[in-house]
């Protein structure tokens, strides 16, 4: 394992910010912290950065351990590589000048070879000397991740580190990282609150909440088979629909059967809320079931109903474009669930 | 677009308000086109070469020295944390109310041959013991350095603070610890903060007079005022004051040159605060000893003795010439800041009305002033005005002969005002500038479409959202001004003296202690501005 955290915790006064967290990335593999703003994952990040000591737990990296109780190595001597995600770069040295600034150990000119190197890498060797305040912000990014890489560090840190952009920059360049990162076999940990950002990126997220990590599974587990209301909320959109179990492994709702999945469904003899995706949700015009449109949203390649069930429930549907249905029409719905995931009844905050 | 009239009255104030400062750097300048008329051009050229290198040496001492001892001050200020680092946060800002030569009297006194230092030294090393004189050009370098030094503590200290934290630990992420990570790393990104200081250093170091006329150090302030004075040269001390401009010009345009295309100003902080370095106890009382120390030697110790001489002398001296001195320091004081106000708005005002480039940068020419030395300024303004007083006299004399008044503009208030302004104009622009930057143009459309237009606008939304900026304004000029010499020493009608002026003339017939008693008063005023200084810094941190 490249790095490994075991039961890391992190106090600011008496409130946990990070709390008994536990996870592994193999050597390679690209991990994701994922989590709305103050759930402790930037926390996480300092801590395996060094920036912060622990109160509890141990963070081993490359077989080493360089932080638990006793052992605090500093962050300059941890081999580390870290992206900000205000890039921080130094404005006062150029695109090289800032590559080559952590590679202090090696002689002058394989550091400029290993600097020039790692900027074709990122697709930046003809802004060498350009310094920061001249680049966009794209390119400002990319220098930061080519300075953070050139060292070879053990594992490389992105802390958002597609905030500052542009949205639309986004996805293209987190698909651009991850191949950079997979041809280098390089190890890599990120911090986002955007979710498309991590799906983008990750081989493995965390999904954090409050200091724990409530799910470490690979993007298709996390959006497919949620652990909590919680997971399935913040991955994607979710509506929940009471389902009545008949026992035979068919659950009764309202929009029609679902067969059961395996024993993790969590939903024993009791009434339980089986997950809806929006694309669980098909229209239908000869189906039994109606809903009556309350909201819509147009995405393009199709509409984002929210439909109202005769029970007074509401669902999520995303339906192709050219059923194109005002607010206040009925339209016919089935279920078309792959993977039915469901949660006792009632405890909504779970 | 604004119509014609608001565009001609817009030019028109910054055109004027620009004459005060183009005016005796042109007339200063005009001397030397002049061919050599007297005698004393001649001897220049004997002043020349010492005055010229004894000020080189001088700017380049204090410079170094204030840019060191500032740096390392608002380093170990903003990055650590040891006993009392709140107190000096603030504390250490303290000598600016000590004037240069109010501090150089202190010195001069205190460590003369029968001051209380050497007389304790030889006591107790024996008679032949002593110290090297004070009044030298490297005494003058200290007492400049030790009152100099805040500008380039509180500028590099903010700087310090304002990088935040993301960058120091960029650097410590790429393998360098605390100290290599503020070498090559925070150091240069404060650097044009720390360079903009020493800048500020600099130009105080050149404008100088009371600290070297106080050391009988020949520099070019005092080469200037002992060629009017000493030697009755207008035309010696015009050329010698060209001289200066052009040193001083060229030291506010270095600053400008260091920053290159970095663009250091588009980096916004990240990161939050620096996390401060919690030093173990013993470094933390040799920071805490070390800062004691700066500003014992400072302020404490030069304040303590300028009481006990005022308490000594306040008995014989404390009469009722005191209230004149203190009445027309104020008065003087009080409308200069009234003028420089006023003319800040107008400046304000009509480079925000009218943008055109050609205005915006006489705007920025009208408040460089502040780079020029009192005395440039002083015989640059009063030769003029001398001149433009005799073709008056002349044509009085002519159309009513004997009849006629006799004019004598030149030693009035109003050159003294007209040099202040000049001088300290810049002063009050900033605080006027940064509060009506803090107005939105939107305010400016909105009162504009409510039907409030012009002097209404102003009256009506503007100076009511401007009154903090410009008391703020109005309270520096007026302490700048409080200690103001060299244009006061000057310009001044005859007989006209201020606290200033009362404490270069004792200072001058060597009587120390008899000028701590309007020293003091000098100090007090100063106080109030470092005061409010402090309670910014304490606000931000």
């Amino acid at each position: 394992m490249s790095l490994e955290l075991h039961d890391v915790s992190k106090c600011f006064g008496p409130r946990p910010a990070v709390e008994r967290l536990s996870f592994a990335l193999a050597s390679g593999e690209i991990g994701c912290l994922l989590g709305p703003s103050g759930c402790g994952k930037t926390t996480a990040l300092r801590c395996v950065a060094g920036f912060e000591a622990l109160d509890g737990g141990r963070i081993v990296l490359q077989g080493r351990i360089v932080s638990d109780r006793n052992v605090h190595v500093p962050p300059h001597a941890r081999g580390v590589g870290l992206v900000f995600q205000e890039h921080a770069l130094f404005p006062h040295l150029t695109a090289l000048g800032n590559v080559e600034f952590g590679l202090g150990s090696l002689s002058r000119p394989e550091r400029r070879a290993r600097a020039v190197e790692t900027l074709r890498l990122v697709g930046l060797d003809d802004c060498a000397e350009a310094y920061p305040a001249e680049l966009s912000g794209g390119q400002q990014q990319r220098v930061a991740i080519a300075r953070a890489l050139a060292p070879r560090p053990a594992v490389l840190l992105l802390d958002e580190p597609f905030a500052s952009l542009d949205a639309t920059l986004r996805e293209r360049l987190a698909g651009d990282l991850r191949t950079l990162l997979k041809s280098l076999g390089m190890t890599a940990l990120v911090v986002t609150h955007d979710q498309q950002e991590a799906f983008a990126l990750a081989d493995q997220i965390g999904l954090m909440r409050e200091g724990r990590l409530e799910q470490w599974a690979t993007p298709y587990e996390l959006y497919h088979r949620p652990v909590s209301r919680f997971v399935a909320r913040f991955v994607g959109r979710a509506s929940f629909l009471p389902a009545a179990p008949n026992g035979d492994g068919v659950l009764q709702t309202e929009l029609g059967p679902l067969i059961e999945q395996g024993a993790g469904s969590g939903c024993g003899e009791a009434n339980c809320e089986v997950l809806l995706r929006p694309d669980d949700v098909v229209h239908d015009d000869d189906a039994p079931q109606r809903g009556r449109i309350v909201d819509r949203v147009f995405r393009g390649a199709n509409f984002l109903y929210t439909l109202e069930l005769a029970s007074g429930r509401r669902v999520l549907a995303l339906v192709p474009s050219h059923h194109d249905h005002r607010i206040g029409e009925s339209i016919g719905v089935r279920l078309d669930t792959e993977h039915v995931v469901t949660f006792a009844a009632g405890d909504a905050h779970v | 677009m604004s119509s014609f009239p608001a565009r001609a009255a817009a030019a028109t104030t910054v055109l004027l308000l620009a004459v005060p400062v183009a005016v005796p750097v042109l007339s200063a300048f005009a001397a030397w086109a002049a061919p050599a008329a007297d005698v004393w051009s001649h001897q220049l050229q004997h002043v020349l070469p010492r005055a010229g290198w004894n000020t080189a040496l001088l700017v380049l001492l204090v410079g170094v020295s204030a840019g060191a001892l500032g740096t390392t001050l608002a380093w170990l200020v903003a990055a650590h944390d040891f006993p009392g680092r709140r107190f000096f946060g603030w504390a250490l800002l303290a000598p600016l109310a000590l004037p240069g030569y109010v501090m150089a009297v202190v010195f001069a006194g205190a460590l003369d041959f029968s001051g209380p230092l050497q007389t304790a030294g030889r006591a107790l090393l024996g008679d032949t013991w002593r110290l090297p004189p004070v009044r030298s050009i490297g005494g003058a370098a200290l007492v400049l350095t030790l009152t100099l030094y805040p500008y380039v503590y509180m500028l590099a200290r903010v700087a310090f603070e304002s990088t935040g934290a993301r960058a120091l630990e960029a650097a410590q992420s790429l393998g360098l610890d605390r100290r290599a990570a503020f070498r090559r790393v925070l150091l240069p990104m404060a650097r044009p903060a720390i360079a903009a200081g020493i800048g500020l250093v600099a130009m105080e170091t050149l404008a100088d007079f009371g600290v070297v006329a106080a050391f009988n150090v020949d520099t070019f302030t005092t080469s200037i005022y002992r060629a009017w004075f000493g030697m009755f040269s207008l035309a010696a001390a015009l050329q010698m004051a060209a001289l200066l401009a052009l040193f001083a010009l060229v030291a506010a345009g270095i600053e400008r040159r260091l920053r290159g295309r970095r663009g250091f100003a588009s980096q916004r902080s990240s990161g939050g605060m620096l996390q401060r370095l919690r030093l173990s106890p013993g470094q933390g009382l040799c920071a805490a000893a070390a800062a004691s120390m700066v500003l014992a030697v400072a302020f404490v110790l030069p304040l303590a003795q300028l009481l006990a001489w005022a308490w000594q002398h306040a008995a014989v001296d404390l009469d009722r010439r005191y209230l004149g001195f203190v009445l027309r320091s104020v008065a003087l004081a009080a409308s200069g800041s009234i003028v420089v106000v006023i003319a800040a708005v107008a400046l304000g005002y009509a480079l925000r009305s009218d943008r055109r480039t050609w205005l915006q940068s006489l705007g920025r020419f009208a408040s460089v002033g502040y780079a020029l030395p009192g005395t440039v300024l002083a015989v640059g303004l009063f030769a003029p005005i001398a001149a433009m007083n005799g073709w008056m006299q002349d044509w009085l004399d002519v159309r009513w002969g004997d009849a006629a008044p006799q004019l004598a503009l030149q030693g009035t208030l109003l050159t003294m005002l007209l040099a202040y302004l000049a001088r300290f104009l810049a002063v009050g622009v900033g605080p006027v500038e940064s509060g009506l930057a803090r107005i939105h143009r939107n305010l400016d459309e909105v009162a504009l479409s409510l039907g409030a237009r012009g002097p209404a606008r102003l009256a009506r939304v503007h100076l009511p959202l401007l009154r903090g900026s410009l008391l703020a304004a109005a309270m520096l000029v007026f302490v700048d001004l409080m200690k103001e010499l060299p244009i006061t020493l000057m310009t001044r009608p005859f007989g006209f003296e201020t606290l200033a002026v009362r404490v270069f003339e004792m200072a001058a017939e060597g009587e120390w202690a008899r000028a701590a008693l309007p020293s003091v008063f000098i100090v007090a005023a100063g106080l109030i501005p470092v005061w409010l200084l402090a309670r910014r810094f304490t606000h931000v941190t």
